[in-house]
């Protein structure tokens, strides 16, 4: 079974929350999934927009009191 | 109270001067100890490495002894450690002596990692070194035109540097009167051309005024060092003359061998900065894993958030004050204009356009950083 690892970029700017995903995806395996904590609203456009040109599925997008959770599945 | 700092950068520094000047009469009386393992007798100013690599400071202008930086009652030695037993408070170090602790920084700092990316320690250039960096000045001396891709890794220390090298390398090729033979190529991981949006929103029209050319979502995968080409994790592929990078990051070797964190970045709380599940062991600093800016004065204003509270502890049993994010960014817009970005958990940062007078006092900064891991600024 595939690991879950939490990044918890809310209330960060800089790098922010995309680039920490980004970090993120490099530490982690193929098949693992990390879910990205954000209280950045353009997390939910920008995150897709980089998993989909990279090649990695998004495996989950939803908003809850303000935090946006986003969970991605390392593909390559 | 034994206190012991590991790492003699800027954060291990400032809090060492820091704790000593809170700690004046506790120091005296013997009932604290601060004691400061460091891997050099040599501190540097890292932030100087971008201006040597455009010719404007030369490398022995970024040292100081180490100790003539320090507080006298700190005891400092050059003797890095190589075991942590953060269950029994002691630390191994490299000469094999053992040091026993009531409270413990740790702030090693991070180091680049080039060669996580194939091709791109042979071919490209970068000045996170002070070998790297006269190297990269001589490459653009050389230079006689073509094509100055920029390209940056992920994470990286000083979240600025993408942006401040690019301006950098235009005003220094326009200086030389090599504007109409240099094009320079800006990349960026994320779909904007900075982290921080109000900088983004900021820094592509000056791009576009100076006719500086940018491609967003560009992460590095590979370099063809034979054809100069850089390909991208994206799938795009950029043909370059010269190649510059910001090269990826990673925490120190010993923090990864002792199993304190992947990649060597620590778990930190955001507010204590104590490690996860040791609550007498602070982290400061490039080695935390907070999702904040891997910069100097993310250091600077950490260790002192940490000096009064391990002062607090000495002094009253308890920490008092929480971390509130605090980072603040000088940002050098090309050769003799800078702005700023300051910003904490709360409050995104709000850069002004580029001014003389900014890029000039971080010109007085630079040799004012001496004052600042002294304690005194």
């Amino acid at each position: 079974m595939s690991d879950v690892r939490v990044i918890d970029a809310c209330n960060t700017f800089c790098p922010g929350p995309l680039m920490e995903l980004i970090a993120g995806m490099k530490q982690a395996e193929v098949g693992d999934v990390i879910e990205l904590l954000s209280s950045d609203a353009g997390s939910a456009a920008d995150v897709p927009e980089w998993i989909n040109k990279v090649g990695h599925e998004m495996v989950s997008s939803e908003q809850v009191d303000g935090v946006w959770h986003i969970k991605v599945r390392k593909m390559k | 109270m034994r206190i012991l700092i590991v790492g003699g950068g800027m954060g291990g520094t400032i809090l060492g001067n820091n704790l000593a000047r809170r700690l004046k009469s506790e120091l005296a009386n013997g009932k604290a100890r601060i004691t400061m393992l460091s891997a050099s007798d040599r501190h540097m100013y890292q932030p100087g490495l971008l201006y040597v690599a455009v010719g404007q400071m030369m490398p022995d202008q970024l040292y100081r002894d180490q100790r003539s930086l320090l507080e006298p009652e700190i005891d400092f030695h050059v003797d890095p450690v190589e075991e942590f037993d953060l269950d029994n408070n002691r630390v191994k170090t490299k000469s094999g002596k053992t040091h026993e602790y009531d409270v413990l920084a740790i702030a090693t700092g991070s180091r680049i990692v080039p060669e996580a990316i194939p091709g791109l320690a042979e071919h490209a250039e970068y000045f996170y070194t002070e070998e790297s960096a006269v190297k990269m000045y001589n490459r653009l001396r050389e230079f006689q035109g073509g094509k100055v891709v920029v390209a940056v890794g992920v994470p990286h220390k000083c979240p600025m540097a993408p942006l401040e090298i690019t301006f950098m390398l235009h005003d220094y090729f326009k200086h030389r009167g090599m504007s109409d033979k240099v094009q320079v190529h800006y990349t960026y991981p994320i779909g904007r051309t900075h982290g921080l949006e109000p900088v983004a929103k900021w820094a592509t029209p000056e791009f576009d005024r100076l006719g500086i050319t940018y491609e967003t979502l560009f992460n590095m995968k590979e370099v063809d060092g034979a054809d100069k080409v850089l390909h991208s994790e994206e799938g795009s592929a950029i043909n370059y003359d010269l190649l510059i990078t910001v090269p990826a990051h990673k925490g120190m070797e010993v923090i990864e061998k002792n199993g304190l964190g992947q990649s060597g970045w620590i778990p930190t709380d955001r507010h204590r900065l104590t490690m996860e599940g040791h609550d007498n062991v602070f982290v400061l600093g490039d080695t935390t894993n907070l999702p904040i800016s891997k910069a100097g004065s993310t250091a600077h204003f950490e260790a002192e958030a940490i000096a009064e509270n391990i002062a607090a502890m000495a002094k009253i049993g308890t920490p008092v004050r929480d971390y509130d994010g605090k980072v603040f960014c000088f940002i050098e817009a090309g050769r003799d204009r800078a702005t700023y970005a300051m910003f904490n958990y709360q409050n995104p940062p709000d850069p002004k356009p580029p001014t003389k007078a900014v890029h000039w006092f971080k010109m007085a900064y630079n040799q004012l950083y001496w004052a600042s891991a002294r304690g005194l600024l």
